[in-house]
This record gives structure tokens, sequence and C-alpha cells, in this order.
């Protein structure tokens, strides 16, 4: 992280209990992310980096396998197993994997490294460089405490800048968003 | 005429836009700022952009699958 991202970061962790106040005309978004997968993680930070350079407030919640995603170290995998629509561009055409096909060992990682080529070819961003627009941008990142506790998951591992909260801290902030999201 | 040019050829959504956020932090009120893409979608995200944050979107035009946007930054 750079440090000018960083001095941000420390400076929202210095406010961190308070949520962002809005402008009575402003619009603002709420995005309870579940998912943790390198093609999962795209939507909600895509969003939230979004709407927020648009000016809208954001909060992402952040629990159940979606949690891993505010580890410093990231280092996403994506599965085909169960996703039968999920084709990748291959030899002019698409092409599928069968679902007995990612059992065999190496497949997952081949298929992940697969993707993060074509991410880097077509001018994608990774989700790293995202995930620090949205501290830069502000956005508030609460870490689900249930799913601390259940996965003995331990914040000095997560990134700064993030608050712990659970579904009544989600609540209150979706009452006052326009958008509320659940991916 | 521009007081300021974003080249944010090759980059897919979100990143022009973000790129054109914080660029426009750098164009002072009234002023132009240019930006190059090659991502067909953000001729729908720019006009979006602009409509959203009060920013006018002068002109946009296409050469060569260049893609090119010139916002007045007129936000507050």
């Amino acid at each position: 992280m750079s440090s000018e991202a960083e001095a941000v970061s420390t400076q929202i962790q210095g406010t961190a209990s308070q949520a962002p106040v809005a402008a009575p005309e402003t619009k603002s978004m709420s995005i309870i992310v579940t998912k943790g997968s390198l093609d999962w993680a795209y939507p909600p930070f895509i969003l939230a980096t979004t709407a927020a350079a648009m000016g809208l407030p954001v909060t992402m919640f952040f629990t159940f396998y979606g949690l891993p995603l505010l580890f410093k170290k990231l280092d996403l995998q994506v599965t085909a197993a169960g996703n039968t629509a999920m084709k990748m561009p291959m030899m002019g055409g698409h092409m599928a994997l069968p679902n007995i096909m990612t059992a065999i060992p190496g497949v997952d990682a081949a298929c992940s490294v697969m993707m993060k080529n074509l991410i880097k070819k077509k001018g994608v961003a990774s989700i790293e460089d995202l995930r620090e627009l949205a501290v830069e941008a502000e956005v508030r990142m609460i870490a689900c405490q249930m799913t601390l506790d259940l996965f003995e998951y331990s914040t000095d591992d997560m990134i700064d800048g993030i608050e712990i909260g659970g579904a009544a801290t989600y609540i209150e902030c979706a009452t006052q968003s326009d958008i509320n999201l659940f991916i | 005429m521009a007081d300021h040019t974003l080249d944010a050829k090759g980059l897919n959504c979100p990143l022009p836009i973000l790129k054109a956020r914080k660029a426009l932090k750098e164009v002072p009120s009234g002023g132009i700022l240019e930006i190059l893409a090659t991502d067909p979608g953000s001729v729908a995200d720019f006009e979006a952009f602009c409509r959203q944050t009060g920013n006018e979107l002068v002109e946009h035009s296409v050469d060569d699958s260049i893609y090119r946007f010139l916002i007045k930054h007129t936000a507050a």
C-alpha cells in the first residue's frame, strides 16, 4: 500500500465508529459481501469503487466467505465446480470444464492462473487494486463479528481501517441507504 | 484546450471512471479534463457519471477505436 493510502486508512480507523455523513440529497449504497472467490470478488468491489467515485457514501459488510477478502494478503482462486456456465475463451471459441474435471488436483489452480492472465491481458483491475481504491475513497468496511468467531479469523491479519459489527450494525446502515445489494 | 489529459487506453471497467474521478480533482473548477479510452462501455458510463456527479460532458467522439471525452469540472 502506498504511504498516501496508508495515511487515508489510518484516518478512517480513527473515525471508525462513525458512518460517513451524507448530505440530504446524496444517495448512498450498502453491499453485503458473501462470496470470496476470484470471480465473485469483482461485483462488490467494482460497484463500491464506482459508486464512491460518483459521490455516494458506500458501506461494505463482509460476512461468511466474503470476509477473507479483508485479509492483507489475498490469494483468490476460481473453481469451475458447480459453475457450469463458466466458459473461458480458448482457441477462438469458448471452453467449459466438465464438473468431474474440477476434482483433479491442479485443475482449479490452472483455472485461476488462466483467469488472472485474462484479467491482466484485458486491462481489468486486480481485486487488490480495487480494494486499495475503495480504501482511498473512504468506503466503510465492516467485518462480521460472528463470521470472525465461527471461522476463527483475526482482524490482526486484515487491512487497516475496518470496523467490526453484526447484523444490527448492517440493518441500521441499510435503513439509511438508497441502494442495498446482497452479493 | 484541455487543462489535463487522462490516458485510460487499454483499461477496462471501472478503471477509466475511477481514474477520471481522481484526475478531475486536479482540474480547477470550470476547467476541462480530456480522457482517452478504448473501452466501448465507457461511452454510456461517462454519460452516467457526468449526470450523477453534476459535471458536464462537453463532447465525446470516437476515432480509430479511441474514445475521447471532454468533461468540464462543474461539480462543487
